[in-house]
């Protein structure tokens, strides 16, 4: 169900958008239009530049041209309608604050600057723990947990902000087959609400089977489309380059693609 | 041979009579400790918190051009040219160390070395440039001079002694330090920990990083007659050191910083009064102190329990 055709603004829209780092041009061009309600995954090879895709979409990286709107808007004008799940890896876990101060982060866009969050965030920062099962661990301090628990954490601080778009960097990244299975629960669940959800990921096989579209990266884009057509060893040797370990890796989804299951990952 | 070195150990003249008859000289010295240690902390955890311990390292030293500057400009050493020299220099100090860290590959730890070391060589270059103009001396820039404040003009309010010049503006130092932390709470907890969230949120985090440190210039230049560029390290950092030994919760690290403030401070005196030495020192040493005995005796991470842990395990 693509929303396409009744969409009249795009949730997201990417026009000409180059971000270079120290000169070295690492996006180029890129032009791509999401409709809402669409889970996108982002999948290109180390270094293809989906995190510093996401990461200037959000205004985080300065760009060195072309232009991002969400829902018809530039960023700044309205940042909540906006949530970000980072790297896990972004932060410092040691820091002294519980799970629940951290989601409630999550709401400190809604509030004013000065005012604390009150009861009623509480509650939303509650309910969005409960979402990814991790209630018991509200009161905890945040390094007693572990890498999937944080991965959860900042899934429920995500939709803590009740944004309309979401971006996600690596979700998926090493966490076990519990946070994996509350991670697929909670993005089925924001896509049915009509949210759009755009996810870095590395995992071929597992790509085919989470995201109703793909945008094949790698520097600029190879190509976005729903995945039935996107994902193909075509396009995906494109993509990858000549890089054969990932290559047979294509091969085996391609192959393992006939079983509903998904493939075995090394 | 010991015993000749350090004084005997009186016990009404060093724990009784700072807080009774000789009160109302020592009485300014705690509370001055307390300030200053409370104020310093408070900013400090968020110095900790920023891994950025060192900038408290870089604007103490650099404020010191700043207050130069701003007495050799104003021709007076009244608070506000002092405030005014010390915000702007560790304004320069933190542009200084981005412009140097964001063109070029030196490091943000180097870029900080080499900026707050060359505006520290200004200050000293103008002091003895202009010696006989300036009534700073080296020491008392170094290490401070906590003694002296009982000793300075009271300030009075509608016929109300306040107290000494230095404790008063301390005071207010802390008073502004407090109702920041309180009123920005979520901001400089958000931006602390994760900068791309409080981006995304509306939240800028150079915003917050520059009122920091103008928080900190402040902070330190307020503390800097009574403990010196060097002392006043130690207060930004002990307090937050050993309160995250012992609490994982914000709230509570501050709540711990201005208790170990308070303790520092009293005990700092005492220990001034018994060795007869620099109370500043003393008080330093009295939270260096704090800190060792967080660091053993913590009942979650002290090194008795990691070494029970370990045993058990």
């Amino acid at each position: 169900m693509t929303a396409d055709a009744d969409a009249a603004t795009p949730a997201l829209e990417i026009h000409d958008l180059t971000v270079s780092y120290h000169r070295k041009p690492v996006l180029w061009g890129i032009d791509v239009a999401v409709a809402p309600g669409q889970l996108v995954g982002i999948i290109g090879p180390n270094g293809a530049g989906k995190s510093t895709l996401i990461k200037s979409c959000m205004g985080l990286l300065p760009v060195s041209g072309g232009w991002v709107k969400v829902f018809g808007k530039s960023l700044r004008d309205d940042p909540r309608r906006v949530g970000y799940v980072p790297q896990r890896e972004s932060v410092d876990w040691d820091f002294p604050v519980s799970v629940l101060d951290v989601v409630l982060m999550g709401r400190y866009g809604r509030l004013g600057l000065g005012r604390r969050p009150g009861k009623a965030d509480r509650e939303a920062a509650r309910a969005c723990l409960d979402k990814v099962q991790l209630l018991p661990f509200a009161n905890r301090q945040i390094s007693n947990l572990s890498g999937g628990q944080q991965q959860r954490v900042f899934l429920a601080r995500a939709l803590a902000q009740e944004a309309d778009l979401y971006f996600m960097d690596e979700p998926f990244a090493g966490v076990d087959a519990a946070t994996e299975a509350a991670i697929i629960a909670v993005l089925r669940e924001l896509r049915s609400a009509g949210k759009t959800i755009l996810v870095v990921h590395h995992d071929l096989p597992t790509a085919r089977q989470y995201f109703d579209r793909l945008l094949l990266l790698n520097m600029n884009v190879v190509a976005f489309g729903p995945t039935e057509e996107v994902f193909t060893a075509e396009l995906l040797q494109k993509t990858y380059g000549g890089r054969l370990t990932l290559l047979s890796e294509v091969a085996q989804a391609l192959g393992a693609g006939a079983n509903a299951g998904g493939g075995e990952r090394a | 041979m010991i015993t000749e070195l350090i004084q005997p150990f009186d016990f009404h003249q060093v724990v009784v009579a700072p807080w009774t008859e000789h009160l109302p000289l020592f009485g300014w010295i705690a509370l001055m400790g307390f300030f200053v240690a409370a104020a310093c902390g408070l900013v400090g955890n968020y110095l900790i918190l920023r891994r950025m311990a060192l900038m408290g390292d870089a604007v103490s030293h650099s404020v010191l051009p700043g207050l130069v500057i701003a007495f050799l400009l104003s021709n007076s050493r009244g608070t506000l040219p002092m405030f005014i020299g010390a915000l702007a220099a560790g304004a320069v100090t933190t542009v200084l160390i981005e412009l140097i860290h964001r063109n070029s590959r030196v490091k943000q730890d180097a870029a900080i070395g080499i900026a707050f070391s060359a505006l520290f060589a200004v200050g000293v270059l103008l002091i003895s440039l202009y010696a006989d103009q300036v009534d700073l001396d080296a020491d008392c820039v170094l290490y401070g001079e906590i003694a002296f404040v009982p000793l300075e003009p009271m300030v009075t309010l509608g016929g109300f002694t306040l107290g000494p010049e230095s404790v008063v503006r301390m005071g207010l130092v802390l008073l502004a330090v407090g109702v920041g932390v309180l009123v920005f709470y979520k901001e400089l907890l958000v931006t602390a920990f994760d900068a791309g969230l409080a981006r995304t949120l509306g939240v800028n985090p150079t915003v917050f990083h520059y009122g920091l440190m103008a928080m900190l210039s402040v902070v330190v230049v307020g503390a800097f007659e009574a403990v010196g560029a060097i002392l006043v390290i130690a207060m930004l950092i002990l307090p937050g050191a050993t309160a995250s030994l012992l609490t994982t919760r914000l709230g509570v690290i501050h709540l711990l910083t201005l208790a170990q403030a308070l303790v520092t401070a009293v005990a700092g005196v005492m220990i001034g009064v018994w060795l007869d030495c620099s109370i500043a020192a003393a008080m330093v040493l009295a939270g260096t102190g704090l800190f060792v005995l967080a660091w053993i005796f913590s009942p979650t991470q002290g090194l008795i329990r990691r070494w029970t842990r370990r045993t058990a395990a």
